[in-house]
């Protein structure tokens, strides 16, 4: 794809050797945006961070200079939490980050911390990430080795340590308040809200910002850069390119570094070589298994930015996109869809942990052919239950698939209930 | 309980990430270092784990009883976490499942006859493009096949195990050198 190897802004370094040892990463300019960042103003950061248009990565897509506005101006001390719990299905695009380039995320995680005056930075790394985690503490002991991490950095004055936070095996702590009790030592269970920002009210009690890790890991392209030429790869609302993790059905799957924006048939066909043994496309999961499916005829022009998709009645989400062929069976796939939810419901409100075992088991029942004819509304009416009846989203990113497969695809689930 | 030096001084370590009023938040770090040292988190180990982190044992079980990695009872030797999410599943990790099925002689939740092997269907290990992909113990494998498994399983029983896929292919455009 030599077309889009102008956006490769992120990755560019990956396919370089020894990209994850500090002194090699050095001699390709790691940390310089670090030392050009402690020159600046922290505020003056956050500025440039707001116009280069960067959203969030890891499914919510919020302003990130925005969210490191809200740390309220008096409260210490502060924290950086970043999010490296990648657990939505269909997403394996930090992983890269985290095995190439674990000097980028420490940089960019850096510059944000000094951004908001944080004196501690947690990147949380899940539990089954076994060999990117042992690359990410390597790479946080080499930077401390060499004074980019720790007390007085390059000489500025301003101290900030990383650490590695673990994760266990818990879907739930990707949510970020989540993370932070997980961090706390407790149980993962999401906090009610408000407050609304962890950036006011966040670990321990203080302000904390979390960002996904591809969106820290663009921090310092953006001050190498600048905010302008940042947010032409992208879109006005959304700047910068996106990691877009690709799977399922097609011949190429992998991870691309494309414009935000791109036309989503440009990422199946022309990146990943189109459906699989010449079959033909029948839907298209845009954002990770939470997001609504899209059938062939809604993916037609449909262009890959969070405010297309939304229009097209699904979400951006994580840039997970799974493609489904015309041999897949959408009722199988409410199945496997459903049981990531029923396991993966954390058990603190009723409509979910609850809802997400029906719908597991009408689905399952439907599949075998034992279906009768009022499950499939049954179904429906228990998404529809779950749906915005959560502290988290969690309710919601299964209430939402499910609906759309009842939705698009309700002759697949007739044809197997027999009675 | 006799606590190995090594997860004593790993747990200063994890106490040292931690600002020192804030000890609680070692929890979870600290029980995940105790099961790759111990195997699991036995009764005795929650009660060494509750009064060095100076929290109630019932605050240890919560935490301990939440997290999906965490146990309470040994491992066998080889953890064979087989992944059956959605993208795993359409690059055919049914047909797989069936396969290392046969080919161990156990099914999901057991452990073979020799001890060796404990085979468990997880939800999604983030290996969607290297799909279908599974975890033995710490060690990653990606894009499956009936010949690869046999491979892998071979491997370990015979003590020497097939390298894992680390790091992660780079397939797709990341893979690709760009001129400077």
């Amino acid at each position: 794809m030599t077309s889009s190897n102008g956006t490769r802004l992120l990755s560019r370094n990956f396919a370089l050797p020894g990209q994850a040892n500090l002194d090699t990463a050095l001699k390709r300019g790691a940390y310089e945006m670090l030392k050009r960042a402690l020159k600046m103003k922290p505020e003056e950061v956050t500025t440039v961070v707001k116009a280069s248009g960067l959203r969030g990565h890891g499914g919510a897509g919020f302003s990130a200079g925005m969210k490191w506005g809200f740390v309220p101006k008096d409260v210490f001390p502060r924290y950086v939490c970043v999010n490296a719990d990648e657990s939505e299905p269909g997403t394996c695009k930090d992983r890269l980050i985290l095995e190439y380039d674990p000097h980028l995320l420490i940089e960019g995680a850096l510059i944000c911390a000094w951004a908001v005056q944080a004196e501690r930075i947690y990147i949380y790394v899940r539990g089954e990430y076994f060999y990117p985690t042992r690359i990410v503490q390597r790479a946080i002991d080499e930077a401390r080795a060499k004074g980019f991490v720790g007390e007085n950095i390059l000489g500025s004055g301003w101290s900030c340590h990383v650490h590695l936070g673990t994760g266990a095996g818990q879907y739930i702590c990707g949510e970020e308040t989540g993370l932070i009790e997980s961090l706390e030592g407790k149980k993962g269970w999401p906090r009610l809200k408000p407050p609304f920002y962890p950036a006011a009210v966040g670990l321990w009690g203080k302000p904390t910002i979390v960002n996904n890790v591809e969106t820290l890991a663009f921090v310092p392209r953006i001050i190498e850069i600048g905010a302008e030429k940042f947010l032409s790869y992208g879109t006005p609302k959304a700047g910068g390119p996106t990691l877009f993790s690709l799977s399922g059905s097609v011949n190429r799957p992998g991870v691309y570094e494309l414009p935000t924006g791109v036309p989503l048939k440009t990422l199946i066909y022309d990146c990943g070589g189109g459906i699989k043994d010449g079959r033909r496309l029948k839907a298209v999961i845009p954002g990770g298994s939470s997001s609504h499916i899209l059938t062939a005829e809604e993916c037609e022009n449909l262009k890959m930015d969070f405010e297309s998709v939304v229009a097209a009645g699904s979400m951006l989400g994580s840039a997970a996109v799974m493609v489904i062929d015309e041999t897949v069976s959408i009722p199988r796939l409410m199945v496997w869809m459903t049981r990531f939810y029923a396991h993966e419901s954390c058990g603190q409100c009723t409509p979910c942990r609850e809802g997400t075992g029906w719908l597991l088991r009408l689905a399952t029942r439907i599949l075998e052919g034992r279906g009768r004819r009022r499950d499939l509304d049954d179904l429906y009416e228990l998404a529809e239950n779950i749906d915005g009846k959560t502290i988290c989203a969690l309710g919601q990113a299964v209430a939402w698939p499910t609906k759309s497969y009842i939705t698009k695809f309700r002759h697949e689930f007739e044809a197997l209930i027999q009675e | 309980m006799d606590i190995p030096d090594t997860l004593v001084r790993k747990s200063e370590e994890i106490f040292f990430s931690f600002p020192p009023e804030r000890r609680e938040s070692a929890l979870v770090p600290l029980m995940f270092e105790a099961q790759r040292e111990l195997g699991c988190i036995t009764p005795d180990t929650e009660h060494w784990i509750a009064e060095t982190v100076g929290v109630s044992l019932v605050k240890v079980r919560e935490v301990l009883t939440f997290y999906s990695m965490l146990r309470r009872e040994r491992a066998e030797k080889f953890l064979v976490q087989f992944c059956r999410n959605i993208s795993c599943c359409l690059a055919g990790a049914e047909d797989l499942q069936r396969h290392v099925e046969k080919k161990l002689g156990i099914r999901n939740g057991e452990t073979t006859a020799d001890g060796l092997f404990t085979l468990r269907y997880v939800e999604c290990l983030g290996g969607c493009s290297w799909a279908p992909m599974m975890l033995v113990n710490e060690m990653q494998y990606y894009q499956l096949t009936p010949e690869k498994l046999d491979r892998i399983i071979e491997g370990f029983r015979s003590g020497r195990p097939v390298p894992p896929d680390e790091p992660t292919p780079l397939l797709g455009n990341v893979g690709e050198k760009i001129a400077v």
